[in-house]
C-alpha cells in the first residue's frame, strides 16, 4: 500500500464546459493534516467534493486509499466514505435530531451495535471536543463554534481514515478558532488520521498543518511546508500571507477602465 | 407585434418542455423511492415517526374541517331534499358525497396544504443547509433514509385521514338532519345502509385516498428534493407543492371516477 | 419527543383512523348485513326494465332481500335480462313474480319480488317466469290521451 492516502496527478474538472480545476498535482502522506488555501471561488470547495466523489474528474487521476476514483462505482464509493469524514462549512447538522443523535448517526445507520454501546461510543466522541454537557441539546440551541465540534466528533464516529473540512474556521470567533485548529491537530495525531482542511485562514493554519498548498484559479501556484511558506518570496504568497489588498490578486473584479464607465471619454 | 407573439409562444414553448422533463425527472425520482424502500420497512421506526408527523398533526385540522362539511350537507341537503318531501334520504346524500367524493378530495387537499407543504419546507431546507450532501458523504443514501420513510408515512396516513374526514362528515350531517332539525333516525341510517355499497363505494373512496396520498407524497417530496438550496428556492417549492398536488388530486379525481362509477 | 410518545399518538391514529374505517364499512356501508358470499342468483327477462340500475335494491313486502347484480340485453328475445342476487335467508317459491316499480318522487326505480305458492323453491340460476316491466311514464300518458281522444270521437259521433 502508497505511503500516501490521496494521489492527485493532472487533476482537471470543469462544471458543464467552464474548467474550474486545471492540471493540479497534490498528495497527502497518511497521518498529515494539509491545507489547501486560495481565495474565494478558486475552486478549493470543488476539490474537496471530488476527493469525496460527490463528483467525477473530468480528466487526469484521482486516487483515494489506492481507489481510483474516475472509476469506482456506487457500492465502492459507499465502502470508501464509510472511512471517510466531512466537515461541512456550517456543519450540516440534522436539525431533528439532538446533539447525541447527530453523532451516534453513522453509527446506528452502519453497525448493528447495541443502543447501549452506541451511546457510550457517541458520548466518547462528543467528550473528545469538549461538548459532553450539549448531548441533549437541539442543533438549534447550539453556537456557531459548538456547532462546528458537533459536526467534527459526528464526522469521526466510525474512527475515519481521512477528513475533508470545508472552511472549519469560517465565521469563529477567536477563542473558538483556536479551539477548533487544535482539535484537528490532535484528533489527527491520536486517532492516526489524515486530515484536508480547506481554509484561507493562514495563521491558524501555519500553526497546525504540515504541508500547504496554494490554489489560485484552478492551478497550485505555490506549496511547502509552513516555514518554507513563512519565508516565501513569491508575490501571491506574499500577498495571501500578510492579507495586502493589492496584489497577483487583484482588488477589482475585471472591468472597463473607470474611466470609461465614467463615460468621462475624452 | 409579431415579436411579441412569437416571445409568447416561445415562452409557452419553454414552459411546456419544463413541464415535460419535470415529469419526466419526477417520475425517475418516484421509481427510485420505491427502489430504495426496502430499508425503511426494515427499521420501521423511521416510518411510524413519518406517521406521526404527516398523518397525527393533521388530525385537528381533518376531524374539524370533516365535521362543519358534514354538517353543511345536512343543513344543504335538507333544504333541497325537503322540496321533494323525501328528507329521509338525507342520510343517501350525506354518506354518498362524503364517501366517494368528498372524503377522499377534500381529506387530501388539506393533506396537501398541511403535510405536503411541511414536507417540501422540511426537505429543501434540509438540502439548502447541507444535511443530504452530509448524509450522502456519511455513506447514508437520502433517497431511502429521508425521501422513503416520508413516502409511506403519508401514503399510510392519507386513507386513514379521508376515512376519519368521511366518518366525521356523516356524524356531522347526522347532527344537523337528525339531531337539531329531526329527520327520522331510523330511516337515516337504512336508507343509507340501503343505497351505500361497500365495494362500490366505500373501497372504491379508500383506492381514491390511497391514489391521493401517493401522489401529494410523491409531489411533495421531488419538490423539496428539487428546490434551488435557497430561502427563495424552498419558499417556491412549496407554494409549487400545494398548486401541483391539488391540481393533481382534482384531474386524477376525475380520472378515477369516469373508471369506477362509469354507468352506475 | 421521546419515541414513546410518538409511539403512541401514533398507534392512537392509526387506530382511531381503522375505526372510522369500520364504522364506514358496517354501519354506513352495511357491510355485515347482506354477505354476497351467501346470497343465490336467479335471472328475470322484462319487456321494459325502465331506469333500473345495477345494485338497485330488491324487496319483497317493503323490506330488502337482495340486489340486481347484473343487466344486459338478450338478443334472442329481445329483452332485457336482469340477474338479481338474493340473500339466501330469503328462499322464494319456484312461481314467484318480479315487478319493476317506482319508490318515492326521486324515482328511484327497484325490483319488487312477490312470492308464489308453490312448494318447490327457487335456486340459483333459476329462471323467474312472471314477471311486469317498468310502467314507462310516456307510453301511459300516450294511452290516456289516445283512449281519451277515441272516447270523445265516439261522443261526437253519437251525438250527431
Ligand atoms: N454546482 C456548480 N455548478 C457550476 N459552477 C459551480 C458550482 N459550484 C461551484 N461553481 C463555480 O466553481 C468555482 C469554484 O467554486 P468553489 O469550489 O466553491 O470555490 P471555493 O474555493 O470558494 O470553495 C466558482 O467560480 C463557482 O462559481
Ligand atoms: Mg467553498
Amino acid at each position: 500500500m502508497s505511503d500516501n492516502l490521496i494521489e492527485i496527478r493532472d487533476l482537471s474538472f470543469a462544471y458543464s464546459d467552464r474548467m474550474v480545476l486545471k492540471g493540479i498535482n497534490l498528495s497527502a502522506r497518511r497521518g498529515q493534516v494539509i491545507a489547501i488555501m486560495g481565495n474565494s471561488g478558486c475552486g478549493k470547495t470543488t476539490l474537496l467534493r471530488l476527493i469525496g466523489g460527490a463528483m467525477r474528474p473530468t480528466q487526469g487521476l484521482l486516487r483515494v486509499d489506492g481507489v481510483d476514483m474516475g472509476e469506482v462505482d456506487q457500492r465502492g464509493l459507499y465502502r470508501l466514505r464509510r472511512r471517510m469524514g466531512m466537515l461541512f462549512q456550517f456543519g450540516a447538522l440534522f436539525t431533528d435530531m439532538s446533539v447525541l443523535d447527530n453523532v451516534a448517526f453513522q453509527l446506528r445507520e452502519h453497525t448493528d451495535l447495541p443502543e447501549e454501546m452506541i451511546r457510550d461510543l457517541a458520548l466518547m466522541k462528543l467528550n473528545a471536543v469538549g461538548l459532553r454537557g450539549a448531548q441533549d441539546l437541539m442543533p438549534s440551541e447550539l453556537s456557531g463554534g459548538m456547532a462546528r465540534r458537533v459536526a467534527l466528533a459526528r464526522s469521526i464516529a466510525l474512527d475515519p481514515a481521512l477528513i475533508l473540512y470545508d472552511e472549519p474556521f469560517a465565521g469563529l470567533d477567536p477563542i473558538s478558532l483556536g479551539v477548533t485548529g487544535n482539535l484537528i491537530r490532535r484528533l489527527t495525531d491520536t486517532l492516526g488520521m489524515t486530515s484536508v482542511v480547506v481554509t484561507h485562514d493562514v495563521h491558524e493554519s501555519l500553526k497546525m498543518v504540515d504541508y500547504i498548498y496554494f490554489v489560485s484559479e484552478g492551478v497550485i501556484v505555490a506549496q511547502g511546508t509552513p516555514d518554507e511558506i513563512k519565508a516565501s518570496e513569491l508575490p501571491y504568497v506574499h500577498q495571501f500571507v500578510h492579507g495586502e489588498e493589492d496584489g497577483p490578486v487583484p482588488f477589482h473584479y475585471p472591468a472597463p477602465s473607470y474611466a470609461a464607465d465614467l463615460e468621462l471619454s475624452a | 407585434m409579431i415579436n411579441g407573439l412569437l416571445n409568447g409562444v416561445r415562452r409557452l414553448g419553454h414552459r411546456v418542455v419544463d413541464m415535460l422533463w419535470r415529469m419526466g425527472v419526477s417520475t425517475r425520482f418516484f421509481l427510485l423511492l420505491l427502489l430504495h424502500s426496502g430499508q425503511c420497512f426494515r427499521r420501521f421506526h423511521l416510518i411510524i415517526r413519518e406517521v406521526f408527523s404527516t398523518g397525527v398533526l393533521s388530525l385537528i385540522i381533518i376531524l374539524v374541517s370533516g365535521l362543519f362539511v358534514g354538517m353543511v350537507l345536512g343543513l344543504q341537503g335538507y333544504e333541497t331534499l325537503q322540496t321533494y318531501g323525501s328528507e329521509e334520504a338525507l342520510g343517501v346524500l350525506v354518506s354518498l358525497s362524503l364517501v366517494r367524493e368528498l372524503g377522499p378530495v377534500v381529506a387530501a387537499l388539506l393533506f396537501a396544504s398541511r403535510a405536503g407543504s411541511a414536507i417540501t419546507a422540511e426537505i429543501g431546507l434540509m438540502k439548502a443547509t447541507e444535511q443530504l450532501a452530509a448524509m450522502e458523504m456519511m455513506a447514508v443514501n437520502p433517497i431511502a433514509r429521508v425521501v422513503a420513510p416520508r413516502f409511506w408515512g403519508g401514503v399510510i396516513s392519507m386513507p386513514l385521514l379521508a376515512a376519519l374526514f368521511s366518518a366525521m362528515g356523516i356524524l356531522g350531517g347526522w347532527l344537523v338532519g337528525v339531531v337539531l332539525i329531526g329527520v327520522d333516525e331510523g330511516s337515516f341510517w337504512s336508507q343509507m345502509q340501503a343505497a351505500v355499497d361497500f365495494r362500490e363505494d366505500i373501497l372504491n373512496g379508500m383506492i381514491k385516498s390511497f391514489v391521493f396520498g401517493v401522489a401529494v407524497t410523491t409531489i411533495a417530496l421531488f419538490e423539496g428534493y428539487d428546490a434551488p438550496p435557497t430561502a427563495e428556492g424552498v419558499s417556491r417549492a412549496t407554494t409549487r407543492t400545494v398548486v401541483t398536488s391539488s391540481l393533481a388530486i382534482l384531474g386524477l379525481d376525475f380520472i378515477l371516477t369516469a373508471f369506477m362509477f362509469r354507468g352506475v | 419527543m421521546q419515541r414513546a410518545t410518538l409511539d403512541l399518538w401514533v398507534g392512537f391514529f392509526v387506530a382511531v383512523g381503522l375505526a372510522a374505517m369500520l364504522f364506514l364499512a358496517l354501519k354506513v356501508g352495511n357491510m355485515g348485513a347482506f354477505d354476497s358470499a351467501k346470497a343465490y342468483e336467479v335471472k328475470a327477462s322484462f319487456e321494459n326494465i325502465g331506469g333500473l340500475k345495477a345494485r338497485a335494491p330488491v324487496k319483497s313486502a317493503g323490506v330488502v332481500v337482495g340486489r340486481v347484480a347484473d343487466i344486459s340485453f338478450d338478443t334472442g328475445t329481445y329483452e332485457a335480462s336482469v340477474t338479481l342476487k338474493l340473500d339466501s335467508r330469503y328462499p322464494f317459491p319456484k312461481d314467484s313474480s318480479a315487478s319493476i316499480m317506482t319508490s318515492g318522487l326521486l324515482g328511484e326505480q327497484y325490483v319488487a319480488l312477490e312470492a308464489g305458492g308453490d312448494d318447490k323453491m327457487l335456486a340459483n340460476g333459476d329462471r323467474l317466469k312472471l314477471t311486469q316491466g317498468a310502467v314507462v311514464l310516456e307510453n301511459l300518458i300516450g294511452q290516456f290521451l289516445y283512449n281519451k281522444a277515441e272516447g270523445e270521437g265516439k261522443a261526437e259521433n253519437s251525438a250527431q
